[in-house]
């Protein structure tokens, strides 16, 4: 598998008055070229900030990149001067935000809004850069985007505007969309038909998506590969199948069972108890020790290494040694 | 939109008729008459004059016969000036107001949102302390404060420009600066905040991933939203110099309206009161309408005619 996007070790903060916020403390992974990547957990484990990094749109300050790479053909993202990540920005790779009823410039037609990148990255003129941004919109299912174009957002529904977002981001035929948690504004109808469309959208571009959301019902639709992330960590990467048939972190296997199940009769909804950790002063060790219920008085002082279980699956969890195993059997 | 304009035409020459009644009326409450003066005129010729002004008849036949008179634009005679006209001193003052007024506004405004857009950009630094520095200065030392010290210092001490009168544009430097300073420190500081405030918005991070430059994000995206409070205050804004310019005009002995307006008001001069206030109020409301056809422009989602839409 071609690799498009490789992060290695990325680590961002945030300064507040508070102290300095650690959200994202060495994440590594990669993405295939035509595959779409979720980055599914809770609220406030990083997930944005990760997918904002990539683009370099964590304002600074009070945010700060502390250290690790992003290579993108060949270069390194986090390198680049601004004027170079501009150029990438919009054309190599895109991004589609969360809610849709803001991510509009309400002044401005709908059009305007989506021949600037077009004129910006690409030499056609301006007549061309209406016809493709017509094209956009018929592949993304607006009808009738002619007179569509001259129109302002607050003419368009929730999921419509949801579509011209991600009209936005593919008009200049991105490598890789980053879409953060694009349905989670949306009802549940229309959140169905926008990960129809974003299927469609990869069969037809060979586009790389990395889906960052929460909603695991989400992920078991459209990703072919997961990474679980918590506290700033990812503590676990697999494919589909393997992270909702195998999965072995107890996070991953604690996100599993608090979702709602309505084919089973009866079944309780197991939530994880306690919060995440402070991410103020991090834990030295495992993050889910406080909340872990086979927690053994390793996990708190030392972070586990990546434990290979094939060559899509890993996980970071003191289970996969030996030692625990023999441990838990004598318990 | 014509039916929303041909709406407001309405209003505005019901809000007028209402200004006239008003002031009329409170005119004539004030004591005294025009020809109430330490010198003594016999009774025969008060009389005389009292009747040639109407000022004989009952008040409200004197209303009538004032709003037939406006009705054909003709604002009658002065009663102390009495070779003139009010509609010629209109005539000959208007034209020196309004270019005071209009120039003033025009650098207001372009310099305060020039001082805001910069102020909001750099914020918390130094070229933003010393914008909002200046607009606090500016909207606390009063205009007329400011015009002494501007006419000290750079006409008087310096000979730079010249001290007063109207003649060149050479002339306008000065009462425009002493004019413009208090409205351009209060557009600054709106412009400051609003941008702040839209720079932080969704579609502004939408702006920056789509790759556009930081000019065109702060042009094209955040200026048309960041404006729309400004442009709300537009229409008191233009009031106060309008009125700003009744001092600025003294001061600097521009042959502007504003002499006409206070000199009628001590001497009683009625036609002149009633002319100028009309004529002020006249502008005051058309610039108000002009604004509230801006806003409809700026913002898409204000629809200035009804039944449309949801």
């Amino acid at each position: 598998m071609e690799k498009v996007l490789e992060v290695k070790d990325l680590h961002v903060s945030f300064k507040t008055y508070g102290g300095e916020v650690k959200a994202v403390r060495g994440v590594t992974f990669d993405l295939h070229k035509g595959e779409t990547l979720a980055i599914v957990g809770e609220s406030g484990c990083g997930k944005s900030v990760t997918s904002q990094s990539i683009m370099r749109l964590i304002p600074e300050p009070p945010g700060k990149f502390d250290g690790g790479s992003i290579i993108f053909k060949g270069k390194d993202l986090t390198k680049l001067r601004d004027q170079e990540m501009r150029k990438i920005r919009g054309s190599d790779i895109s991004m589609i935000f969360q809610d849709p009823m803001t991510a509009l410039n309400p002044t401005l037609m709908v059009g305007d809004q989506l021949t600037e990148g077009i004129l910006q990255h690409m030499k056609v003129s301006r007549e061309q850069a209406k016809k493709i941004a017509v094209e956009m919109l018929d592949l993304v299912g607006i009808p009738s985007p002619h007179i569509r174009l001259k129109q302002y957002p607050h003419q368009f529904s929730g999921g419509m505007r949801q579509r011209i977002v991600i009209a936005m981001a593919l008009v200049c035929q991105p490598e890789v969309l980053i879409a953060d948690e694009p349905t989670t504004a949306l009802d549940v109808t229309i959140q169905a038909q926008i990960l129809e469309l974003f299927r469609d959208i990869q069969k037809k571009t060979g586009v790389s998506i990395i889906l960052i959301t929460h909603d695991l019902g989400v992920v078991a639709q459209v990703a072919d590969r997961i990474a679980v992330m918590y506290a700033g960590k990812i503590v676990e990467t697999g494919t589909r199948r393997e992270i909702f048939y195998q999965p072995q972190h107890p996070y991953t296997k604690g996100l599993l069972n608090s979702v709602p199940r309505l084919d089973v009769d009866g079944a309780d909804l197991v939530p994880i108890g306690g919060t995440p950790p402070d991410l103020f002063s991090p834990p030295v060790g495992c993050p889910f020790t406080a909340r872990c219920p086979y927690a053994m008085e390793v996990c708190d002082r030392v972070y586990p290494e990546k434990t290979t279980l094939s060559d899509s699956h890993g996980v970071d969890c003191w289970l996969q040694d030996e030692r625990a195993k023999k441990l838990l059997a004598s318990r | 939109m014509l039916q929303y304009i041909i709406k407001r035409l309405g209003s505005m020459a019901v809000t007028l008729l209402v200004i006239i009644t008003l002031t009329f009326f409170l005119m004539h409450s004030i004591p005294g008459s025009p020809f109430n003066e330490e010198r003594a005129t016999s009774e025969a010729v008060q009389k005389n004059l009292e009747s040639y002004y109407h000022l004989d008849e009952p008040l409200y036949v004197q209303y009538f016969l004032y709003l037939k008179s406006v009705a054909t634009f003709d604002f009658g005679p002065s009663i102390k000036k009495s070779s003139q006209t009010v509609n010629e001193m209109l005539g000959r003052g208007f034209p020196v107001s309004f270019e005071l007024g209009m120039v003033t506004l025009i650098v207001a405004i372009f310099s305060g949102i020039l001082l805001g857009i910069i102020a909001a950009l750099r914020h918390n630094g130094i070229i933003d302390y010393l914008a909002m520095t200046i607009a606090v200065v500016g909207i606390s030392v009063p205009n007329f404060v400011l015009a002494t010290l501007l006419i000290q210092q750079l006409a008087v001490t310096w000979g730079l420009l010249p001290p007063a009168t109207w003649a060149s544009p050479k002339h306008m430097i000065l009462p425009t600066l002493a004019l413009a300073t208090g409205p351009m420190a209060i557009i600054a500081r709106l412009t400051r905040a609003s941008m702040m405030e839209v720079l932080t918005q969704d579609y502004i991070r939408t702006a920056k991933a789509k790759g556009l430059s930081p000019v065109k994000i702060v042009f094209k995206h955040a200026l048309k939203n960041a404006l729309l409070p400004v442009v709300t205050i537009l229409g008191s804004l233009a009031a106060s110099i309008l009125t700003g310019t009744f001092v600025i005009e003294k001061i600097f002995a521009i042959p502007g309206m504003g002499k006409y307006f206070v000199e009628s008001i001590n001497q009683r001069d009625y036609p002149v009161i009633m002319g100028t206030t009309i004529f002020y109020s006249t502008m005051l409301i058309v610039m108000l309408f002009l604004v509230d056809l801006a806003y409809g422009i700026l913002d898409p989602r204000i629809k200035l005619h009804k039944k449309e839409g949801k």
